[in-house]
């Protein structure tokens, strides 16, 4: 279906159900409930999950294709920022020129920065990229004030031209972003007993750009072009004396990435149109490069996966505090009670760093094709547990066709 | 004038003179040896013709036009392959698309920015490449992960790679080296057979004297990065400066 093999079609399918049922899979337990704070289905959250994913999926084509490892990508992400913020304030408040000009101007920048980056490979590639990214950031945050408003951010104001939209609403205050009128920030609420679901209009957008987005990956990873890109990262030697010029295939490569960054900006800007410098700082590039190797780079899924993982935790464990962990250990007795608490500690809240380090390390170590191999290996698993002769046989070379 | 004109080529590598004042002309469609002892310069000359190094003078013409200056990538496409000491394959990849890339090469030249098309739609290039797999006689392993096979079948895809591109010069810098004897001939054979069902030009440098007499048309030899002499195989063989600068070494 769609140019797509059975297998790919079908991961897209799962993944558009997903997305698309996420109101309902992120909150399982009733609003009342205990449990109810690892809830995730509140709109500002999902929307977080679907543009971390597009981040992430953008990134993979570049580092899990041609393992040029960019640590500069959160440059793109606040470019793409800034350039929607302005064509709210210039334009209008509807969400697709701002997203337009999002991509737009990313890709120029990346265009840029890629050029003189990819003459490198490598650690060298690597750290021209953070210096690029250090750069813009500074830019941003000191020199750039009158586009970027230094370190308030790039903010809405009532006396902004707007030429196509409002300057202001009928109650005198900043009109909202929305889609040809949808409002972005719209949420239906159903109520299901004691359950309580969420469907937000500006996630549903995001969740369709992202099943797009995923989409193109997909046929970009399924293309002659991303058998290139895998060439690259394999043999570049070979490559030149094949009579391919690698350099044009990376470049295209990072353009890529860098607009759906971009995209990814936008999006964020579309949610909530404010911009700041702090969007573009070496954590940030440094988090997709995170979810990319925790997912699984270099697979189709794995990025989404780990940005998912990685806005879960900061997002839900941040917020269990020692109230939280009293009240969960206060079945047993106060000494041991008291014990616990301090155990679990260091790991939960502020301390959520720290779990997901250790999970970082113990993934990279033990499972360094990321989640995405934890799976295949339950089903491997399983499969072996089935037919132990069978897996012997799929174990060996497919016959010629 | 043959097909490839070296003429006065010299290099420096600091202090050491690499090559000095080398002249070699290889006749088209015929098997060119180059031997000499280790350091000798042969892979230096070698990495001369094929834009990995520039020569500080001299000249060298690939069918009446000239190499220098142009990177790696052009000069094949100028129809120029070549065939690494330690194979180089993209071994991540499987053996099918290992020879898929070269057509795609030739195909859509050096850069094609085909992202969206489907391989699927690509019938013509799997067929040929499958075609040229079979030639090999390696169709069984087209599903195989390249890096996971011997070194003699590395070398064989390696081989078939630069053949799928219908080169008319193919270089190879010692593709026997390291090889166990079985691997060994069984790469003369596959060449033998190269240089006797197709129109092309080889160029072979190789330590291995058993490799050189059973291949080779001409051959030159090469002492201190300067050719000592060129000639048949015959002669070379009992040629008293050869035996004294190189079959004399490994007596
Ligand atoms: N890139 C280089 N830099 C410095 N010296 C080199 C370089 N490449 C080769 N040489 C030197 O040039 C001489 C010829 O080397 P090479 O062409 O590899 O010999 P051969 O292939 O005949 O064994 C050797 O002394 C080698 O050390
Ligand atoms: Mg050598």
């Amino acid at each position: 279906m769609l140019g797509l093999n059975n297998k790919d079609t079908l991961l897209l399918i799962i993944v558009a159900a997903i997305t698309l049922l996420a109101p309902f899979i992120l909150n399982p337990f009733p609003t009342q409930s205990a449990m109810a704070q690892f809830n995730a289905g509140y709109p500002d959250l999902m929307q977080r999950f679907v543009i971390f994913g597009i981040f992430a999926i953008g990134f993979n084509i570049l580092f899990g294709l041609t393992g040029y490892l960019s640590f500069g990508h959160a440059a793109f992400l606040g470019v793409g920022s800034y350039s929607a913020v302005w064509m709210f304030k210039l334009l209008s408040m509807n969400v697709i020129p701002a997203i337009l000009l999002a991509m737009l101007i990313s890709g120029l920048f990346a265009v840029l920065i890629g050029f003189v980056s990819l003459r490198r490979s490598g650690i060298y590639f690597s750290i021209l990229t953070l210096a690029f990214a250090q750069m813009s950031f500074n830019l941003a945050y000191s020199v750039l004030t009158p586009i970027t408003n230094g370190e308030t951010g790039l903010q809405l104001t009532l006396n902004d031209p707007r030429i196509l939209g409002q300057v202001t609403t009928a109650e005198g205050s900043i009109p909202v972003t929305s889609l040809f009128g949808l409002e972005m920030r719209s949420t239906y609420e159903m109520i299901f007993g004691p359950w309580s679901f969420q469907f937000n209009a500006g996630y549903y957008l995001c969740a369709i750009i992202m099943l797009l987005s995923f989409y193109i990956a997909i046929r970009i990873f399924r293309s002659p072009f991303g058998m290139m890109l895998r060439a690259i990262k394999s043999n570049q030697t070979r490559m030149s004396y094949t009579g391919l010029n690698p350099r044009p295939y990376t470049l295209a490569a990072f353009v890529i990435s860098g607009m759906y960054a971009g995209l990814a900006g936008g999006l964020m800007a579309s949610m909530d149109p404010l911009a700041g410098a702090e969007r573009m700082q070496w954590t940030a590039s440094g988090e997709v490069v995170l979810m990319t190797i925790l997912g699984g780079a270099g697979t189709l899924i794995g990025p989404i996966l780990g940005a998912g993982f990685i806005k879960y935790f900061e997002n839900i464990f941040s917020k269990i505090n020692d109230n939280i962990l009293h009240s969960w250990f206060a079945f047993m007795p106060d000494g041991f009670e008291n014990a616990l608490v301090a155990i679990v500690h260091p790991f939960v809240g502020k301390g959520w760093h720290l779990t997901l380090g250790i999970l970082f390390m113990l993934v990279v170590v033990f499972l360094p094709g990321g989640l995405v191999e934890a799976g295949q290996r339950v089903a491997k698993l399983f499969r072996r547990r089935k037919s132990e002769k069978t897996s012997d046989e799929s174990a060996q070379s497919k016959p010629a066709e | 004038m043959g097909i490839l004109e070296v003429k006065n080529v010299n290099k420096r590598f600091g202090g050491l003179q690499a090559l000095g004042d080398v002249n070699l002309s290889i006749r088209e469609n015929s098997c060119h040896a180059i031997i000499g002892p280790n350091g000798a310069g042969k892979s230096t000359l070698l990495n001369c013709l094929v834009g990995k190094l520039i020569p500080d003078t001299g000249s060298v013409l690939f069918d009446g036009q000239s190499v220098l200056g142009r990177t790696p990538y052009e000069i094949n496409q100028m129809g120029i392959s070549r065939v690494f000491q330690t194979p180089e394959i993209f071994g991540d990849l499987s053996v099918l698309e290992n020879m898929m890339i070269p057509i795609f090469a030739s195909r859509d030249g050096s850069f094609r920015m085909h992202a969206i098309e489907n391989m699927h739609n690509e019938k013509a290039v799997v067929e040929r490449a499958k075609q040229v797999l079979d030639e090999m006689n390696m169709l069984d392993k087209q599903h195989m992960h390249a890096a996971s096979m011997s070194r003699g079948d590395k070398r064989r895809l390696e081989i078939g790679m630069c053949l799928s591109q219908n080169p008319r010069l193919l270089l190879l810098d010692e593709p026997t080296a390291g090889m166990a004897r079985a691997d060994t001939n069984n790469t003369i054979d596959l060449l033998k057979q190269i240089k006797d069902e197709r129109d092309i030009t080889i160029a072979i440098i190789e330590h291995d004297m058993h490799v050189v007499f059973s291949l080779a048309e001409r051959i030159t030899v090469l002492a201190q990065g300067t050719p000592l002499v060129e000639d048949d195989p015959e002669n070379i063989k009992g040629h008293p400066k050869v035996r004294e600068a190189y079959l004399g070494e490994a007596a």
